[in-house]
C-alpha cells in the first residue's frame, strides 16, 4: 500500500534541476534507503516532502492527501516528520526538554501558558521512556549543546520519532559518528521504528548500513530517479555500481560482490 | 519658479549631508554587518571639530581661505576616531552574534554624547564666518546662501569619489568582496583585518564630512548626533541597507519628502518620515537597493 | 543568536523550594523597606521595581523568544501616556482604572506594532520596533496641544484601591505607593515565572535556539512570537502605567529610542539568560543611574562605559556572573 507518492515533484534553483520530475513511491510500513551521490536530489527531495521547500510543480499525496499546499506545519500534523543531516537541536535546553517538546506539541499543548510543564507528568512520562529507548536517559537534564555528537544525531531523531509520525525522514543519521557508533545508532533506530509500525525513509551514504538495514533502495542521480529495487537488485544494477558506487582501477566495481553484506 | 528653484536646492542641501551620513552608516553596515548606533555622534564630532578649529583661526585673524582648509579637520577627527574604536572596542567582538556590536556601540553613543559635552561644554560652537564669507548669490529676484551651493557641490563630489573608489578601485574590490563573503575572502589571502578597520574609519569619515561641511550654516549643538543618526536610519531603510546606491535614492528620497512636508505640513514631518521608514520595512524590507 | 554567546554549564533542575531560601530573605527586606531606609531611597527602590516589571516583560522576548527590540519605549511610554490622558481628559484618578488603561493601550499598540514586526528576525526586527516606536514619539512631540509636548502632561497622585492619597505626598509615595508598587511587582513576577515555566515559554525557548526545528515539530513560529510580544508589551506598559504617578509627569523622554536603549541596557547588566537577572539588572541600573546623575553631569559617559565594559567582560551580566561563581564554589567542596 502507497503510504506515500510524488507525482512529477521537481524544484530548480536557477539552472540547477536539483529534483526534475520524480515520481517517488513509499509503501507503508518498509523500511526504505534513499541514496545517490552528493547533489543528486535526495536531501532537496526529502526538503520538498516535508515542506521546508515549494516545488516548481508536481504534487506530494499521503495517504489520500493531497499535502502539497500545506505548510510543514500542517505536514506534521498530517504525519510526516524527518531529522536533518546537521543536527537540529535546542541547544540551550536539557535534552528532556529537546524530546518533551514535540510531545506537548503534538497533544497540542504547547499553546498553554497558564500551567506548569512540569506538572504534565503524562508528557514526561512518555519523554523518559523515548530517551531511555534510544539510549540517552542518563543525558536527560544534561543541556543538548554539551553532549557527544553520536548522542546529538541519536536525539535528532528522538525528537522527530516523539512526534509519532506515520512517516520518518532520517537525513544521514549517522553522518560525523565515528563508524563503532554507527551500528549502535542504526539497531536503535530500526528497532524503534519497527516496534513503532513507523515507515522510513533513510537517506545514508554508508552502503554497509544501506544493505543491512533496509527492505528496499532508491537511488537518485542528477534529480531523478535511477533505480528502485531491493538491495539484490540495486547491487545487480550495472548503471546504479557504475555511476554511484564508483569502480576500482581494475575495472571491479568498488564494493564487491556483495559478499560483505551481512543480513 | 524661483520658489521651485530653492526648495530644489534646499531639499538637495539637506540629501547632501544626508547621503554622507547614511552612505557611512550603510558602508559599514554592508562591509561589516554592524549598525553603529554611534554613527551620528561621530557625525557630531565632526561638526564640533571644525567649527573648533575655524574658531580658533577666527580668533587668529586667519584669512577667509585658512577657514575653508581647516573645514575637513572634522571628517579627519572623526576618521581617527573611527580607527581607534574599530581596532580596541569592535575587534574583540567579531567572534560573537552581532547583538552585542549594537550593544557596544550604543555605549559609544552615550559615551561620545559625554565626551564632546565635557570638551567643548553646553553652548553650541558656530563657524559663521566660513558661511559669510561664501555670499550669496542671484536666484529669480532674490539671493540664496552661496554656503548652501558650496553643500550640495562637496555632496556631488563625494558620491562621486565614493562611486569611483568602491567600483574603480582594488580597495574598492576588496570592500566588495569581504562585504559579500568575508571567510571567502579571508580562504583568498584577503586580510579582512585591515579591510574592516579600512570601511570603518571610511564611514566614520563621511560622517564627519557630514558634520564638517554643515556647520558653518547650523551649528554644532548637543544632541545633533542621536536626531541626525534616526533621519540617517530612515535613509538607509528606505534606500537599503549596505548600499551606496540606496543611501543616495534614500537621501534624496527623504530630503525632498522633508522639504515639501516642512513647507505645507510642519508637524507631521517627523512622523511622516518614520511611517515612510515602518512602510518600507513592511513592503520591502531590503529597502529600494537593499542586499539583506 | 545572541543566546548563542556562552553557553552555561550543564545546570540540573532545581526543586522550587530551593530557591525559596532567597525568595524569602529578599521578600522580608524588600517588605521591610520603608520602615529602615530614608523616603528618597524608598522612592529609588520604587523606581527600580517598576522598571524590573519593564525588564522582566522585555526579556520575555529576548532572553526566552530570542528577539532583541529596540522599540520598548512605545509600550512604557504607552502606557504613562494613557495614564496621563486619562487624568487630563477623563479626569480620573483611580490607580486601578490607570492600569486597566494602560493595558489597555498597550494591548492596542503591542497587537498592531508585534502583528508587523514579528515577521522579521534579528537586525530588521530591531530597526522595524525603533522605527515604530520613533514614529509614536515624533507624535508625542508634535501633537503638543494633545500630548504637552516637551513638556509633559502631568500626573497627579491616584486613589489606591479607592483610599485617596494623603496630603504628604513624598510620604504617600514612599509607603502606601510603595507598597502598592511592590504588590504589583509580585504579581507580574509570579505570572512572568509561570508563564516562562509552562509549555508555552518552552515553545518560545525551541523557537529562540532553532527556529527550523521548531517548526518541524509542529509550532507555528509567527503566532507564538506575536503572543510574546503581545504579553511584552503589557508588563511593560504596566511598568509605564505604575512610573508616570511616581514620576509625577508623562513625558516623550520615555518614548524616545535611547530610553530604548537603557531597557536593553538594564536587561543585559542584569543577565537576559536568567529570570531574575532583569530584575536584578533593574535594580542595579536604577540605582546606577541615580547616583550617576546625581554624581556627575557626565553621567553618559560613565554608564557608557559600564555598557562597553560590560559587552566586553561580562556578557552574561550580572547573574552570569553569580551562577559562574557559585558553581565554582560548589566544585571546590
Amino acid at each position: 500500500m502507497d503510504l506515500l507518492t510524488t507525482k512529477t515533484l521537481a524544484i530548480s534553483f536557477g539552472d540547477n534541476r536539483a529534483v526534475n520530475g520524480v515520481d517517488f513511491r513509499v509503501n507503508s510500513g518498509e523500511v526504505l534507503a534513499l541514496i545517490g551521490s552528493n547533489g543528486a536530489g535526495k536531501t532537496t527531495l526529502v526538503n520538498l516532502i516535508s515542506g521546508l521547500l515549494k516545488p516548481d510543480s508536481g504534487q506530494i499525496i499521503f495517504g489520500t492527501q493531497d499535502v502539497t499546499p500545506q505548510s510543514s506545519y500542517q505536514r506534521i500534523k498530517s504525519g510526516i516528520a524527518r531529522s536533518f543531516q546537521l543536527v537540529n537541536l535546542f541547544d540551550h535546553l536539557s535534552c528532556a526538554d529537546n524530546v518533551a517538546l514535540p510531545i506537548f506539541s503534538r497533544e497540542g499543548k504547547s499553546p498553554k501558558l497558564a500551567t506548569l510543564a512540569s506538572r504534565d507528568s503524562a508528557v514526561w512520562d512518555e519523554t523518559h521512556e523515548v530517551l531511555r529507548r534510544f539510549g540517552l536517559d542518563h543525558n536527560a537534564t544534561l543541556l543538548a549543546g554539551t553532549i557527544s555528537h553520536g548522542e546529538r544525531k541519536l536525539l535528532d531523531v528522538a525528537i522527530a520519532y516523539a512526534l509519532r509520525p506515520k512517516l520518518l525522514f532520517l537525513d544521514e543519521p549517522t553522518s560525523g559518528v565515528s563508524t563503532r557508533e554507527k551500528a549502535p545508532i542504526m539497531d536503535i533506530v530500526s528497532s524503534i521504528v519497527r516496534s513503532g509500525g513507523i515507515t522510513v525513509v533513510i537517506i545514508e551514504h554508508d552502503m554497509d548500513i544501506v544493505f543491512r538495514y533496509s527492505e528496499r533502495i532508491v537511488v537518485m542521480h542528477q534529480g531523478s530517479i535511477l533505480a528502485d529495487g531491493t538491495p539484490e537488485e540495486i547491487r545487480a544494477n550495472d548503471a546504479v555500481t557504475t555511476t554511484l558506487i564508483g569502480t576500482h582501477p581494475t575495472g571491479e566495481p568498488a564494493f564487491g560482490d556483495g559478499s560483505n553484506a551481512k543480513h | 519658479m524661483e520658489v521651485v528653484a530653492i526648495h530644489a536646492l534646499n531639499a538637495l542641501l539637506y540629501s547632501s549631508v544626508l547621503f554622507l551620513i547614511a552612505g557611512g552608516l550603510s558602508l559599514i553596515y554592508g562591509v561589516m554587518r554592524i549598525l553603529n548606533l554611534a554613527h551620528g555622534n561621530l557625525y557630531a564630532l565632526g561638526a564640533f571639530v571644525s567649527a573648533w578649529t575655524i574658531g580658533l583661526a577666527v580668533n587668529a585673524n586667519a584669512p577667509a581661505a585658512v577657514l575653508f582648509l581647516l573645514l575637513p579637520t572634522g571628517a579627519i577627527a572623526a576618521a581617527a576616531a573611527g580607527a581607534v574604536i574599530e581596532r580596541t572596542l569592535m575587534r574583540p567582538l567579531y567572534k560573537r552574534p552581532e547583538e552585542y556590536q549594537l550593544l557596544m556601540t550604543f555605549g559609544l553613543l552615550m559615551i561620545l554624547e559625554d565626551l564632546i559635552r565635557f570638551i567643548w561644554g553646553p553652548s553650541p560652537l558656530t563657524a559663521t564666518a566660513v558661511y559669510a564669507g561664501v555670499g550669496s548669490i542671484p536666484i529669480g529676484d532674490g539671493r540664496y546662501p552661496g554656503y548652501n551651493i558650496v553643500i550640495i557641490a562637496v555632496g556631488i563630489v563625494a558620491a562621486i569619489f565614493l562611486w569611483l573608489f568602491i567600483y574603480r578601485t582594488r580597495f574598492g574590490v576588496l570592500l566588495r568582496a569581504t562585504s559579500q563573503d568575508k571567510r571567502m575572502a579571508s580562504a583568498l589571502g584577503v586580510n579582512v583585518n585591515r579591510v574592516y578597520i579600512q570601511a570603518f574609519t571610511l564611514g566614520c569619515f563621511m560622517a564627519g564630512l557630514g558634520g564638517a561641511i554643515v556647520v558653518p550654516s547650523q551649528s554644532a549643538v548637543l544632541g545633533m548626533g542621536v536626531d541626525a543618526l534616526v533621519l540617517a536610519f530612515i535613509v538607509i531603510v528606505v534606500g537599503g541597507l549596505g548600499s551606496l546606491e540606496g543611501a543616495l535614492a534614500g537621501a534624496l528620497i527623504v530630503g525632498v519628502v522633508r522639504e515639501a512636508f516642512i513647507t505645507f505640513f510642519p508637524e507631521v514631518e517627523l512622523a511622516v518620515l518614520y511611517l515612510i521608514a515602518a512602510l518600507v520595512l513592511l513592503v520591502r524590507p531590503a529597502g529600494l537597493f537593499g542586499r539583506v | 543568536m545572541i543566546v548563542n554567546a556562552t553557553a552555561p554549564a550543564a545546570l540540573p533542575a532545581r526543586p522550587v523550594w530551593r530557591s525559596l531560601v532567597w525568595i524569602i530573605p529578599i521578600a522580608l527586606l524588600l517588605i521591610a523597606a520603608p520602615l529602615v531606609i530614608d523616603p528618597f531611597q524608598t522612592l529609588t527602590l520604587t523606581y527600580g521595581l517598576i522598571a524590573a516589571i519593564g525588564a522582566l516583560g522585555f526579556n520575555l522576548l529576548l532572553g526566552y523568544t530570542g528577539l532583541l527590540s529596540f522599540g520598548h519605549s512605545a509600550f512604557f511610554g504607552g502606557g504613562a501616556y494613557a495614564v496621563a490622558f486619562m487624568v487630563k481628559y477623563l479626569k480620573i484618578a483611580s490607580m486601578e482604572l490607570f492600569l486597566a488603561g494602560s493595558l489597555l493601550a498597550s494591548a492596542i499598540l503591542s497587537v498592531l506594532f508585534g502583528f508587523v514586526c514579528v515577521r522579521y528576525t534579528r537586525i530588521f526586527f530591531g530597526i522595524l520596533t525603533l522605527a515604530l516606536s520613533q514614529v509614536l514619539w515624533s507624535l508625542a512631540f508634535k501633537f503638543f496641544w494633545v500630548t504637552g509636548g516637551t513638556d509633559g502632561l502631568r500626573v497627579p497622585t491616584p486613589t489606591l484601591l479607592g483610599m485617596s492619597p494623603r496630603d504628604d505626598k513624598m510620604a504617600f509615595l514612599a509607603h502606601e505607593y510603595y507598597y502598592y508598587v511592590l504588590a504589583v511587582f509580585a504579581v507580574c513576577v509570579f505570572i512572568m515565572w509561570l508563564i516562562v515555566h509552562s509549555p508555552f515559554g518552552k515553545a518560545l525557548q525551541a523557537i529562540r535556539d532553532n527556529e527550523t526545528r521548531a517548526e518541524f515539530i509542529g509550532i507555528r513560529i509567527r503566532r507564538y512570537r506575536l503572543v510574546a510580544f503581545v504579553i511584552s508589551g503589557l508588563f511593560t506598559g504596566v511598568a509605564g502605567a505604575l512610573w508616570a504617578p511616581l514620576n509625577g509627569l508623562a513625558s516623550p523622554d520615555v518614548l524616545v529610542w535611547t530610553f530604548s536603549g537603557e531597557i536593553v541596557f538594564m536587561t543585559v547588566l542584569g543577565g537576559f539568560r536568567t529570570f531574575v537577572g532583569p530584575i536584578v539588572g533593574a535594580i542595579a541600573f536604577t540605582y546606577l543611574k541615580t547616583y550617576a546623575v546625581g554624581f556627575t553631569v557626565y553621567w553618559q559617559l560613565l554608564l557608557g562605559t559600564v555598557l562597553v565594559v560590560l559587552v566586553l567582560a561580562l556578557p552574561t551580566g550580572i547573574m552570569g556572573a553569580v551562577e559562574r561563581l557559585t558553581s565554582k564554589m560548589k566544585k571546590l567542596r
